[in-house]
């Protein structure tokens, strides 16, 4: 089909050209590197992003709603399904603000129970974003890799409590399930297994001068920027900030294991990373730890009553999970169904302060940094 | 029938019988490489990250790309509306046809070259540098934002990884003298420390050049890890975004074609050809079981390399296309010229 | 000048380790393959693993299901729906109707749980697929019990003429042909 002159004209007129003029790219809501429903709009000039904005809510299911429909015990699935790579650490933290609210006690075994599978799920949780970021790079093998040793933990998750990633495995007082020989023995071959595999994964990937280069000193966010926008976890780490809820709001058994919180200064997307791969490595110290000193005893302290009802009042209660703080906020009148139920997420604190991070990046190197906030889309919109 | 053939035989008619016979020959060649490539690639990938791999459609997978193939050609050729008509309709048939004309200066045996080009080196990259402007071409009539950076990217990316593989060429050409490929694969006959690749007393840094040659023939062909033209995470399919069906089958056929002209390539250039390294040993075969000999080895060594480029496909992450510039710009080109000063220096004096 | 020739050396180094890494698991790999080749071959199901529910059933194979509800209430997803009477000569209530939406259950276990009389229990089925959603909107618990403790030869439950179901075979000896409606194993 041949223009002709005034048609090709008219066409042009219309076009990308000139020395300023910028487009608007759409990355998402359906894009490879977005790794969820997230929409991100980009003002373009070549390829230079001017600015980035991200449009959330693709997939927002209302869970705080549901917190106020739904009675204590209810709500414990919903607790899975936010930041679906850290359900443990999630329902932990609902479990926790229960038992804080209505003075249950839970037994040692429990509560050794809920630290060596906590501490297994952020180890599961960093290689899938360790995998998909480096997927995000170009290194296609990686995350296959890291797939393959999160199967030997979801096996065993799946050997106690039945699912492998939407566990709802505590209950108030303890856990559901007692676990067995099989489920500590698997444990404990996995740590060194995982050990080894670490140091492979040093080799093939951290050391790797073409992926060096690729995150070294891109996405800069310097420790004010974190404190504005409410950053947390690997994110404020890599900053140099040295915050962990294990260490600074100290719960369930976490203080009785010898552990270092990883932190790195250089406040660049490789800072993150060393601090993710570091983190793995702490959490298998604290595995070993705990499997070491497990007491034999209960796993659910039998007193609770089958019918929940809070005591009024205003209650909060924060884990650390794999993508940072996640703090829940209680409100309840004295009914068995809460009045308010706030979830404060890790990961709308940290994508927030991309629009910032990113304007003046060149597009790769914005997909970059996005990859080392290790974002979970469902965890944004809840 | 035999007057047929007798008829044939005789010069003006048998050049184009050969022809024929040749053109047949590339055609096929290109066609199944491209279709058992990606079987190749498909596995290797497969057991590098722990999996098997195609499995189900014939023994370990082999009838696939035929599945693949029909599949492809039976999909709709879509044209998006908007597009520019002719521009894009021709962006595929102008990336296959270079890549398989190069096929017309590669000797694969002694007689088994289809025109003996005196010039075959520098025609060999007259052809391969038409493939950027078809792709260039097919972006740019896409009318895709995503394509349209795709393309931008791998105009820059070809034209400064041409520079060091240039200088890499005329190094070897010093060494063997000639720019006829048949030629320097006559050089490298004999004994395997004949092949160029150890011809350490006539450029001491030959294995410096190989290993250029190998990078920059690795960014020509748009392979990981300097795959930014199709880069599938960022932007969906590069350049190749709005091509469906068959169009895309021959982008896609294209790019395999391409890595077979590099590696023969750069077997022909620095391991001998077709030579197998081990003198006069066969020296009183039959001259076909010699070319057959010759045959195989030639595709031992193709099939080696091409194995490594599809294994550093899967091992690397993807670089950022300053860094890409800067490893051409500022590290390929002085080692390049330095290689060949060294070269010609020796050369000269020696 | 001397860092970047040491970077550039090192950064070769790098490659070639992380090329030496994966040439290494491709051998391994290829040599022997450590997947099993779904569907031709399966994996055993853990045995906590959650899969619908199901009936428990004792030695008489009937279900102990009392009709009390509690699972109904402490559902979250408010997928079941029961409904029962006390039949004639029995102690205890027990259910006439007994259903579970699939399509909204969330495999919670609050269910299981709360059970005074443990009558559910979670089943392994994970094969699930079919071309109807009532399949899996309206799984009939009762009727299900009734196939499987007919596969295994078990008694019938005693004739309940009340139930909107296929009527109980009144000889227990012979399996009744229900039609396969319910979700296969």
């Amino acid at each position: 089909m041949l223009l002709t002159k005034e048609q090709a004209l008219a066409r042009s007129a219309h076009s990308v050209g000139g020395p300023n003029e910028t487009f608007v790219l759409n990355l998402g809501p359906q894009h490879p590197a977005t790794h969820g429903v997230l929409r991100v709009k980009l003002t373009m000039d070549g390829e230079f992003i001017q600015r980035a904005e991200p449009v959330c809510g693709y997939i927002h299911r209302m869970h705080e709603k549901m917190g106020e429909n739904r009675t204590c015990a209810q709500f414990l699935p919903n607790t899975s399904r936010l930041d679906y790579l850290s359900a443990m650490q999630y329902t932990h933290a609902w479990c926790g603000i229960v038992e804080k609210a209505c003075k249950i006690e839970v037994p040692e075994r429990a509560e050794y129970i809920r630290v060596i599978t906590s501490e297994l799920n952020r180890i599961a949780s960093h290689l899938v974003g360790w995998g998909a970021w480096v997927m995000d790079l170009g290194g296609f093998t990686p995350i296959l890799y890291a797939f393959d040793d999160r199967e030997k933990i979801l096996d065993l998750m799946e050997h106690i409590c039945g699912a492998r990633l939407t566990f709802c495995y505590y209950r108030f007082g303890g856990v559901v399930n007692d676990v067995d020989e099989h489920f500590l023995n698997g444990a404990r071959e996995f740590v060194p297994y995982m050990r080894e595999r670490m140091r492979m994964y040093k080799k093939l990937v951290t050391e790797n001068i073409i992926l060096r280069k690729r995150i070294e000193g891109i996405g800069i966010i310097t420790p004010d920027q974190c404190r504005r926008y409410g950053a947390c976890g690997p994110v404020l780490r890599g900053s140099g900030i040295n915050y962990d809820v294990r260490r600074a709001e100290p719960y369930s058994i976490y203080n009785r294991f010898d552990y270092e919180i990883p932190v790195y200064h250089e406040c660049d997307s490789m800072a993150r990373y060393l601090v993710r791969m570091d983190e793995i490595e702490q959490s298998l110290r604290i595995v070993e730890q705990a499997l070491a000193t497990i007491p034999e005893g209960p796993f659910v302290n039998p007193k609770v009553p089958k019918v929940l009802k809070v005591p009024a009042g205003d209650y909060t209660f924060a884990t650390e999970a794999g993508r940072g703080r996640f703090m829940v906020r209680l409100v309840s009148d004295g009914s068995d169904t809460p009045y308010r139920v706030k979830l404060r997420t890790p990961c709308l604190a940290n994508l927030s302060l991309f629009e910032e991070t990113s304007a003046g990046m060149l597009l790769p190197d914005a997909l970059a940094h996005m990859g080392s906030l290790d974002l979970v889309i469902p965890d944004i919109d809840r | 029938m035999s007057a047929v053939i007798e008829f044939l035989g005789q010069e003006p008619y048998w050049s184009f019988v050969r022809l024929a016979l040749f053109l047949g020959g590339v055609a096929a060649f290109v066609g199944l490489n491209a279709a058992y490539l990606v079987w190749v690639e498909r596995k290797t990938a497969a057991y590098v990250q722990r999996r098997p791999g195609p499995m189900e459609v014939g023994p370990q997978g082999l009838i696939q790309p035929i599945a693949d193939a029909v599949k492809l050609l039976s999909k709709q050729v879509l044209v998006p509306p908007g597009v520019d008509g002719v521009l894009f309709r021709i962006a595929p048939v102008l990336i296959m046809t270079p890549a398989m004309m190069c096929f017309v200066a590669l000797p694969y045996g002694s007689a088994l070259v289809p025109a003996d080009i005196d010039l075959g080196l520098l025609a060999l990259f007259a052809f391969a540098s038409i493939n950027v402007m078809a792709l260039m071409l097919g972006a740019w009539s896409s009318r895709n934002k995503f394509a349209i950076i795709s393309a931008a990217r791998v105009v820059s990316q070809n034209i400064a990884y041409e520079i060091p593989m240039l200088l890499t060429i005329v190094t070897i050409v010093l060494m063997s003298g000639s720019l006829n490929l048949s030629e320097i694969v006559g050089k490298q006959s004999g004994w395997f420390w004949n092949w160029n690749i150890f011809q350490l007393h006539h450029n001491p840094l030959v294995w410096l050049s190989f290993l250029t040659f190998y990078i920059c023939m690795l960014a020509e062909t748009n392979r990981a890890p300097f795959d930014m033209a199709e880069s599938e995470s960022e932007l969906v399919a590069g350049a190749f975004t709005e091509y469906a069906g068959m169009s895309f089958g021959v982008f896609f056929m294209a790019e395999y074609a391409n890595i077979v002209v590099g590696c023969s390539l750069a077997t022909v250039l620095f391991f001998g050809g077709w030579n197998i390294g081990l003198g006069p040993l066969l020296g009183s075969a039959p001259a076909w079981v010699g070319a057959l000999v010759g045959l195989a080895a030639f595709f031992a060594k193709l099939y080696a390399l091409i194995f490594t480029v599809i294994w550093i496909r899967w091992t690397f992450p993807r670089t950022q296309f300053y860094g890409l510039l800067n490893l051409s710009w500022k590290i390929l080109i002085p080692v390049a010229l330095v290689t060949l000063w060294l070269t010609s220096f020796l050369l000269k004096v020696i | 000048m001397k860092k970047s020739f040491k970077e550039i050396v090192g950064g070769a180094v790098s490659l070639v380790t992380g090329m030496r890494i994966t040439l290494d698991q491709f051998l391994k790999n290829f040599r022997k393959d450590h997947n099993v080749p779904y569907p031709h071959a399966t994996l055993p199901i853990p045995d906590r693993y959650r899969g619908h529910i199901i009936f428990t059933n004792d030695e008489a194979g009937q279900s102990t299901c009392i009709a009390c509800k509690s699972c109904e209430k402490s559902c979250p997803s408010d997928c079941i729906v029961v409904e029962g009477e006390k039949k004639e000569g029995a102690k205890k209530k027990s259910a006439t109707i007994f259903e579970l939406d699939f399509t909204k259950c969330s495999l919670c276990g609050s269910c299981v749980e709360v059970c005074p009389t443990d009558a559910l229990m979670f089943s392994k089925r994970y094969n699930l697929a079919s071309t109807s959603k009532a399949v899996y909107s309206k799984i009939d618990l009762i009727k299900d019990l009734e196939t499987r403790m007919a596969k295994q030869g078990l008694r019938q439950p005693a004739p309940a003429q009340t139930a909107p179901i296929q009527p109980a075979p009144v000889q227990p000896t012979e399996p009744q042909q229900i039609p396969q409606e319910t979700p296969q194993q």
